[in-house]
């Protein structure tokens, strides 16, 4: 089923250790991201997850006292490098938080603020942009006619549909999703991860999730984190029906998290 | 707390009577419309439009200035030396700056104007009230902008955003309405108070027509007309008050306007 097993490595994490005041958070991890796939990050809570993907784009340096070591080469160019263009690895790298995050501006504006900082000031390509996002994220039809409001009367759910065309708009190569769902009720949660879902044609999605359910439905890769070490990575049906670590097994039999 | 309550609004009230019933009897058109004369201050004819103007010049003069350096000061503070020891530094400073009572800042202002050899000018009382302004906005900016969530400061990072970028376009925004406050602050602070210009800004009959001339105030309007002898210029003197008082009031009335228009766009 999961030919795509094969494709070719996007992002290659190499020896990633991270320090947070003191506390080990991440240790020695290493792991290739494939191009154009779902990875799913599992583990119990306070295992990395967050850690880990908030390295893929160093958002870690907005957290003060974090130091990382190691590499992380995405097409080539290592992250980590203090000398690397940062801004541009994170255009390149869409974000969904955890709780929707939308900016304290118009549903239009939430949109078009990645294009505008980045340098498009077309009003006929900005609406067009508006649009297309709005419309994969399927978000359009609900709002089109009251584009100018605040983006904060959406609901949770839309706002978090409101996210995923925010970030779609600056035509990132990776969306970076840290729980999307964890905060949204079933249908809403049911939408943004069939969004997703469809989305994995086009884009290399790295998702962290603590619910082994979703990882199964949605992951074409998984890799579970516990302590911050890497246990085990690996196409999703082998880690579900024969994980390799005694741990890995008690996690997806839910024997604990 | 009942108690408290009452102490708060029965002393707001009386005071409001107290300047409602001595100087609405006084109030009158001319009082609105003419400058001062002459005999003005002996019971003669004429008005204190010449304060209430030069009150409007001073606090215009002063919170634009204040707000053109409070902004970058306060972005700073909060995003470029959140945490260092320069930053704890400035906000100590600025705090002992807030409680500073304003006759220093007048006579500090006075006593540079005396070195430069100016004399007391719209100048003078636009600098000095831009110096009782900017500890308070500057401070109650970055208190809001301290309230300005980590997460949302991430979306904008996560798009590729400079720091300048999500200062201007985030974090002001998202602070907008604490900064509307702040400089609504200190504008009620500024428009109130006489100390500071008394030295620096004088008083004059007429309108300014330059920034060198001197020019009066709504404070010190109140004050020349009630340490006169004549109790119809004491009556002016409420009067004027009930005036400062109405500004004031309006102020704070289209500041809650303005506020609750900008926090529509924020972020809960």
């Amino acid at each position: 089923m999961k030919v795509e097993w094969l494709s070719k490595t996007h992002i290659s994490v190499q020896k990633l250790n991270v320090f947070y005041e003191g506390h080990h958070a991440l240790k020695d991890v290493t792991v290739d991201i494939p191009e154009k796939q779902i990875t799913c990050i599992i583990g119990p809570s306070g295992c990395g997850k967050t850690t880990f993907l908030k390295s893929l784009d160093r958002l870690i340096d907005l957290t003060e006292n974090v130091e990382a070591t190691g590499r992380i080469l995405f097409d080539g160019i290592d992250v980590l490098d203090k000398q690397v263009d940062i801004l541009d690895i994170r255009k390149r790298m869409g974000l969904i938080a955890q709780t929707p995050n939308p900016l304290p501006m118009s549903i239009y504006d939430n949109v078009a603020y990645g294009l505008r900082i980045h340098g498009t000031s077309d009003k006929r390509e900005l609406d067009e942009a508006v649009e297309r996002c709005l419309q994969v994220s399927s978000l359009w039809s609900e709002v089109k006619n009251r584009l100018m409001e605040p983006a904060s009367k959406l609901s949770a759910g839309q706002q978090q549909r409101l996210c995923l065309a925010r970030a779609l708009a600056v035509r990132p190569e990776v969306l970076l999703c840290d729980e999307p769902t964890s905060s949204l009720d079933p249908i809403s949660a049911g939408h943004i991860e069939r969004q997703l879902f469809a989305l994995r044609q086009d884009y290399t999605i790295v998702f962290v999730t603590h619910t082994l359910r979703q990882a199964r439905r949605l992951a074409d890769h998984v890799i579970f984190l516990y302590l911050g070490e890497l246990i085990e990575h690996g196409p999703t049906e082998t880690i579900f029906t024969q994980p390799n670590d005694p741990r890995t097994k008690a996690y997806v039999e839910g024997a604990f998290g | 707390m009942i108690l408290s309550v009452i102490v708060v609004l029965g002393s707001l009230v009386s005071v409001l009577v107290v300047i409602l019933v001595r100087g609405a009897p006084a109030l009158s058109v001319s009082m609105l419309t003419q400058s001062s004369t002459g005999g003005y201050y002996l019971g003669g004819a004429g008005g204190i439009l010449n304060a209430i103007v030069g009150s409007a010049y001073l606090v215009c003069g002063a919170t634009g200035i204040a707000l053109v350096i409070s902004l970058p000061t306060a972005l700073y503070l909060n995003e470029y030396a959140s945490r260092s020891r320069l930053a704890s530094f400035a906000r100590q400073s600025l705090d002992v700056l807030w409680s500073v009572p304003s006759i220093i800042y007048g006579v500090f202002g006075f006593t540079i104007m005396v070195y430069f050899g100016i004399r007391a000018s719209l100048l003078g009382g636009i600098l000095a009230l831009a110096m009782l302004e900017l500890p308070i906005m500057i401070r109650a900016m970055d208190e809001v902008m301290r309230m300005v969530p980590l997460k949302l400061k991430e979306s904008s990072y996560a798009l590729g955003a400079t720091k300048l970028e999500t200062a201007l376009n985030v974090i002001v925004r998202q602070a907008l309405p604490g900064v509307t406050m702040g400089v609504l602050l200190a504008v009620g602070r500024a428009i109130g108070d006489a100390a500071s210009v008394l030295f620096t800004a004088g008083y004059t009959d007429s309108i300014p027509r330059s920034l060198f001339d001197p020019v009066a105030s709504l404070p010190l309007a109140v004050f020349f007309q009630l340490a006169t002898p004549f109790p119809e210029v004491q009556q002016r003197a409420y009067a004027s008050g009930l005036i400062l008082l109405v500004i004031v009031l309006s102020l704070s009335v289209a500041s809650r306007i303005l506020t609750r228009r900008a926090a529509a766009y924020a972020i809960k």
